[in-house]
Formats: C-alpha cells, sequence, structure tokens
C-alpha cells in the first residue's frame, strides 16, 4: 500500500464523505468502497471505487457524485474507475458503518467465520427493532441484492439483514 | 477471449431468462429473488463481455449462432420447479468454477473471486428449493423430478473443454470439475427424496452444442424479444 500524500488523504476524505446512493445513512468511506484516491497531476484526480455486488447498479450514481464533489472542491479532471480486487466483503463496512445500519432499521452483517464458509447461518441476527436474537429468515434476496428479508419472531416486525458477503 | 465469450453469455442469457420471471413468479419474496439473481448475472456478464468488446453490441446484435452460452441457460423458465432445476444445475456448476478460476490466478481471477460470493447464495437459493419441493407435497415433488429430467440432457455440455480455459492456465480441469459437480448434485437430490436422472447427458442431438453456436428452438424467440428494442432504436438510452 503506497502512503497518501496529505493532498490525496484530503480528497479521500471528501471522497469518502459522499453517501451511498442507496443506504444514505452510511457514506462510501463506512461502506468500504472507496479503495484509493491517486493525484496523476495538476487538477487531475484517479478515484477507484469497488462495487459491493458485481452488478450494483449504485456504482454509476456513486461515481457521479464523487466527480460533482471533487469539482466543487476545485478539482477540474476526475476519473473514477471500477476496480474488482481484492473482492469487496461486508467486513469492509465500519464499525460506525455498522452502528448507523442498525439505527437506521437495517441489521448490519455478521464478521466471516474463519474457515471462510460462502454462506454463514449459524450465528443469529439481532433483530434492529426490540433487539431480539430470536429472528427467522424471510427470504435470502429482499429490496436489493446486498439485503435478506427477515422477521423478528419477538416483535413480529419484519426487516433488511445487510447479509454477509 | 472465447472464454470470456462463453462465460459471458452463459451469464447475460440466464439473467434474461430469469427476468422473465418478473409478474409471474408464485411469491413476492421469489419475484425479488429471482431478480436479485438476474442481477448478479447481468453485472457479471457486463464484465465478462467487456473484455471482449462493446458489451451492448455485443449482447444486442449479435445473431443467434454468435452466442457462446450453454444451451442449458437459454431453456425456456417452464414451470417455478424446472427453473429451479436450471439453477441446481447451473449455479452448482457456476460456483465450482469460479472456485476453481478464483484460486487459478489467470485472468478471469479477480472477476471469479467476487462472483464466486454471489453464487454460492445462488446455489444455496436453488439447493434449499431442491429440498422444499422434493421432499414437499405428492404434487411439488412430482414437478421437480420432471424438471430434473428434462433438464438432465443439457448438463454434460459444461463439462466439455471451452478454449482458453484449462487445468494450466486457469486451474479448471473439465473431469475434476465434472465428479465434483456430479457429487454436490447427486447430494442434494437425494436428500430432497429425488432421484438423479439416468439418461444420457450429452448426444448427437446436441451437435456441439451452444458452446459452438448451435442452438435450441427457443433462443431465438427470447434473443427476438430481449433484442428488439435496442433493434428498433439504436443507441436508445435511459
Amino acid at each position: 500500500m503506497v502512503t497518501d500524500t496529505p493532498l490525496e488523504a484530503e480528497l479521500r476524505t471528501l471522497a469518502g464523505s459522499v453517501p451511498d446512493p442507496e443506504l444514505p445513512v452510511l457514506t462510501l468511506a463506512e461502506l468500504g468502497v472507496l479503495r484509493g484516491v491517486d493525484v496523476e497531476g495538476p487538477g487531475r484526480v484517479t478515484v477507484r471505487l469497488t462495487p459491493t455486488y458485481t452488478g450494483c447498479p449504485a456504482i454509476e450514481a456513486m461515481s457521479a457524485d464523487i466527480e460533482r464533489v471533487l469539482h466543487e472542491n476545485g478539482v477540474p479532471e476526475v476519473s473514477v474507475v471500477t476496480v474488482l480486487a481484492p473482492a469487496w466483503s461486508t467486513d469492509d463496512i465500519s464499525a460506525e458503518g455498522r452502528r448507523k445500519l442498525a439505527e437506521f432499521g437495517i441489521a448490519p452483517p455478521r464478521a466471516h467465520s474463519a474457515d471462510g464458509g460462502p454462506v454463514p447461518l449459524t450465528l443469529s441476527v439481532r433483530c434492529p427493532h426490540c433487539g431480539s436474537t430470536e429472528t427467522e429468515l424471510l427470504s435470502r434476496f429482499s429490496s436489493t441484492a446486498c439485503k435478506a428479508l427477515r422477521r423478528c419472531v419477538a416483535c413480529r416486525e419484519p426487516f433488511d439483514h445487510f447479509k454477509e458477503l | 477471449m472465447s472464454a470470456a465469450l462463453a462465460l459471458g453469455d452463459d451469464a447475460l442469457v440466464l439473467s434474461h431468462r430469469l427476468g422473465e420471471w418478473a409478474g409471474h413468479a408464485p411469491v413476492l419474496e421469489e419475484e425479488v429473488a429471482l431478480a436479485n439473481i438476474a442481477l448478479d448475472l447481468l453485472g457479471q456478464a457486463r464484465v465478462l463481455l467487456s473484455l471482449v468488446g462493446d458489451e451492448d453490441e455485443l449482447a444486442y446484435l449479435r445473431e443467434e449462432r454468435a452466442f457462446r452460452n450453454l444451451q442449458l441457460v437459454e431453456q425456456p423458465n417452464g414451470d417455478f420447479a424446472h427453473t429451479i432445476a436450471r439453477q441446481l444445475y447451473f449455479s452448482v456448476y457456476q460456483h465450482l468454477l469460479y472456485e476453481r478460476l478464483a484460486a487459478g490466478g489467470g485472468e478471469f481471477a479477480d472477476l471469479a473471486a467476487k462472483a464466486v460470493k454471489e453464487v454460492a447464495y445462488h446455489r444455496d437459493h436453488a439447493e434449499q428449493w431442491t429440498l422444499r419441493l422434493g421432499d414437499g407435497t405428492a404434487e411439488s415433488h412430482e414437478r421437480m423430478q420432471a424438471g430434473l429430467e428434462a433438464l438432465w440432457r443439457f448438463t454434460g455440455e459444461m463439462f466439455q473443454p471451452v478454449e482458453g480455459l484449462d487445468a494450466t492456465g486457469s486451474g479448471v480441469d473439465p473431469e475434476e470439475l465434472e465428479s465434483a459437480w456430479l457429487l454436490a448434485v447427486t447430494g442434494t437430490v437425494e436428500r430432497a427424496t429425488l432421484t438423479l436422472p439416468t439418461g444420457p447427458r450429452t448426444g448427437a442431438w446436441t451437435a456441439g452444442a451452444g458452446r459452438q453456436g448451435v442452438h435450441t428452438e427457443s433462443f431465438g424467440r427470447m434473443l427476438a424479444e430481449m433484442q428488439h428494442l435496442h433493434r428498433s432504436h439504436p443507441g436508445a438510452s435511459w
């Protein structure tokens, strides 16, 4: 990992402060999709972004928002590139991001098990409304690809769960 | 390049077929699930086809014989059990294939490492439904078995060698892949109280099949619908 220059660090903070278009409680930095900012020359910046899911349609809105924010902060030439490796994981969501998700009513993803199993379904998911761990899976796929639909057995409320990836 | 086209076309064509369930799925949650799986596949198709050329031109302006997808993925949806049988056969194959591509370190390793995590959910979805339908009512059991039987003859094509995918360059050995697939599918089918079909898995009728551009009757009609808007309004965008 190459160390950021002070300017790159500043631009990275700016780009990272952009809210996620589908989960506006989270910033791109908290979601963990901002991979880096490189100053290529005077007024010329490349931003590296990674998609949560390969087909995530939000990536285009994210790119446009980053371009706009950097333009507003005096960078005339902004190029946002998509990188696939290393693949994004829900483990890249920051602790602050997880807290905000729960506050917003979305159960945050659980940490991956050390054995790297693809679909960890053993630990219980806590209801973001009443805090009960008695919840059940309704569908592995919810309003967006990154969420599963669950229901709380205790308070009966359905809720989204940011599923592990 | 031919491998990117083959894998990209698999993802694109299956994505379109799954999208046909929108407005028709048995329950709302399933409609959303199938559309989500279709979206994952479309994302994978875009990355793969972009390695070959312009993604829109490839998707919308190629004739039927220029597509390199497996005949399995172009098969019509049929009833829900039929779709689940297609999902089971294909997602187990794609999951095992992407695991190997990710570990092999070749040109598809980055995409495969990302997509394998998405496909793990597709496979889990298909396996869970196979269990529910197979071990459900007499009617669901019968339909699930019929779906498995009807699509069985398209499964051999998945293990024919693809140019650009081999054991040395990309970590994929078709014979090893086939035994892993058979083991996984047999396990799920037996747990679902179903019977693994016994008929041939390839035959003279496949004539080299989808990987060589030979497709089944329904594929032309699917393409007509998929390509109609773009061909009627060249360059149209949202």
